[in-house]
């Protein structure tokens, strides 16, 4: 690295550098570090800064210390963002992973179309999220919602539902849309990890007398344990820092009782000009965040 | 499972399970579709079952290219996220290539790293990185979302190649370098082009989420003719009057046309891209 400044040397020498190693492999890191530095290590640092700032937007603050910290534990909102954030992040996980697992089960059998079935089930995971969203914008439409219509249609209710309107139900209206999104997400990892597992062991439990359940609880279980976790956690952490299925169905209300922290430092630091605040708002969901990543770290590396 | 082929047995166990999934994970798509073939007036009539269409219609359609911005968002959608691709896949081309092949003092480190950073979201930077693109005289600017995707790209595009350069063995290399090739020589002629199903998947993994991003697109291009597709279409087609159903249904559909189109053809590397994360770490 010392002769870094002979780069543009002779030829001899830049040939040295791009062949060793040890420089050559620095040398290829550096555009995607640089990258990576500016607009993300940079940026973490910057938001720390500004947490601990009474900055407002375009308008740099004073030093105030923890003060935006300790202001939101006091706000009522705060706390219905982070309680709406765990339901939101943590209750959708398990009906996700059972209708993943049920999915990926139907699809790992014989028949036919099934590479069409396939392509189209994943649909609600690969188009646009704020697009798909709005289908589910109308569908929770107090006056269009096809569901409503259905359900008046058979008698079942006389009103139209308010599914985004009624602070009782946003919540777990955002959270229909989200295991929506999210299930083929679990379906295709699973199917993966189903895939992985040798014929010849069902074949062999079979012949030793083992039924359909055992199977599944003896021989499946045990080979998508690992992936299911992972899908999990990843589903977690991106469901935990979500913003844009929220931001077009209630954009955190009514009343706040959708806002999760994406949305909420949104609506504090951009459509406020609150910066520093928004700032802090952010970076509650840093030490979860974190938590949740170390999981994943630890459990992957003693896989391999 | 593959066991019994009574006819009861395989409806029980797959088609009822199936028709549920497809209904539950198609339906959305299916009443976008419709609601954008209807002309406005037949919304309201609720004589008719609104799961069908009584008049077919494409004004909802010609409207949008007609009275919108919607040709220039999908022009910018388009541009940026071709460019933040390429730009991307270039460099995790290399990140992966040095991870995957190359010792050098910090590389350990640096992979714990890149993974690190394919886990942070962009709602934990969206504001300071708001005043840094302020502050490099990039917004409302293609550059501003052109640098910042990567962030969210080179991680997981890197990781993808380098599990996948590490498939192809060594001697390949090793008996080109006998022959006096360079690395660099070995990179181009020789690994990328054997690596070609795993750049296929990157390449898409990127462009798809390039074209799908939200956030920062609603942020740093805040200007009507400068938006992307998704925050041109929510932000600018929901007006307060209850006449936009069609053409919001219709602007959903054809934005999410293109991902679904190349999606379609390209399954097999999309679903092994994505599966390669979890499956194999």
């Amino acid at each position: 690295m010392a002769r870094q400044g002979e780069l543009r040397g002779t030829a001899v020498t830049t040939g040295s550098l791009l062949e060793r190693e040890s420089s050559l492999g620095i040398i290829l890191m550096l555009p995607g570090a640089l990258v990576l530095m500016v607009f993300m290590a940079y940026p973490f640092f910057l938001g720390i800064w500004l947490s601990l700032t009474d900055s407002m937007i375009g308008q740099m603050g004073e030093y105030i210390g923890f003060r935006n910290f300790a202001d939101l534990l006091t706000d009522s909102i705060f706390h219905q963002t982070a309680w709406n954030t765990m339901v939101y992040a943590l209750v959708t996980v398990p009906f996700k992973a059972a209708l993943g697992l049920g999915l990926a089960l139907v699809l790992n059998q014989h028949m036919r179309f099934s590479n069409p079935i396939r392509a189209a089930v994943m649909m609600p995971w690969i188009v646009p999220t704020a697009l798909s969203t709005l289908g589910w914008f109308m569908i929770f439409d107090p006056v269009f919602s096809p569901i409503s219509w259905l359900f008046k249609h058979f008698g079942l209710i006389t009103q139209n539902i308010n599914f985004l309107g009624d602070p009782k139900l946003a919540i777990s209206s955002v959270c229909l849309a989200n295991i929506w999104r999210g299930t083929p997400f679990f379906g295709i990892t699973i199917l993966a990890g189903l895939q992985a597992v040798p014929n010849e062991l069902h074949e062999a439990a079979a012949i030793d007398g083992a039924g359909m359940w055992h199977r599944f609880r003896h021989v499946t279980v045990p080979h998508i344990k690992g992936v299911v976790l992972i899908a999990a956690l990843l589903s977690v952490i991106w469901t935990f820092a979500d913003f844009q299925l929220i931001y077009v169905l209630t954009k955190g209300g009514p009343a706040n009782m959708t806002h999760i922290f994406g949305t909420y430092a949104y609506q504090i630091g951009l459509v406020a000009t609150d910066i520093g605040l928004g700032a802090a708002i952010a970076l509650y969901m840093f030490p979860i965040l974190s938590v949740f990543a170390i999981i994943l770290l630890v459990y992957l590396r003693r896989e391999e | 499972m593959v066991g019994s082929e009574r006819f009861t047995n395989r409806l029980m166990n797959i088609y009822l399970p199936l028709v549920f999934y497809i209904v539950f994970l198609l339906f959305p798509f299916y009443w976008m579709s419709i609601v954008s073939f209807k002309p406005t007036n037949d919304l309201f009539d609720l004589k008719f079952s609104p799961f069908w269409i009584q008049q077919f219609t494409w004004e909802n359609y010609t409207y949008l290219f007609r009275e919108t911005d919607f040709n220039e968002w999908l022009k910018n959608t388009l541009i940026v996220s071709v460019v933040s691709t390429v730009l991307s896949l270039s460099c995790s081309i290399f990140i992966g290539y040095a991870l995957a092949r190359l010792r050098f003092p910090g590389s350990n480190f640096l992979g714990v790293g890149i993974f690190l950073a394919y886990l942070v979201p962009p709602t934990l930077l969206f504001l300071p990185l708001a005043q840094v693109v302020a502050e490099l005289a990039i917004y409302n600017t293609y550059w501003a979302l052109i640098l910042t995707y990567p962030t969210q790209l080179i991680p997981f595009a890197s990781w993808l190649l380098m599990g996948y350069f590490r498939t192809i063995p060594r001697e390949i290399e090793e008996s080109a370098m006998a022959d006096g090739c360079s690395r660099l020589q070995i990179l181009v002629r020789m690994i990328l082009p054997l690596s070609v199903p795993g750049l296929l998947s990157a390449g898409i993994f990127c462009f798809t989420l390039c074209w799908n991003e939200f956030l920062y697109a609603l942020i740093f291009m805040s200007s009507g003719p400068m938006k992307t597709i998704p925050v041109g279409v929510v932000s600018d087609l929901i007006k307060a009057d209850t006449l936009f159903w069609g053409s919001l249904m219709a602007a959903a559909v054809l934005g999410s046309f293109p991902i679904a189109f190349i999606y379609s053809f390209f399954v097999k590397y999309y679903v092994s891209g994505l599966t390669a994360g979890a499956v194999k770490g």
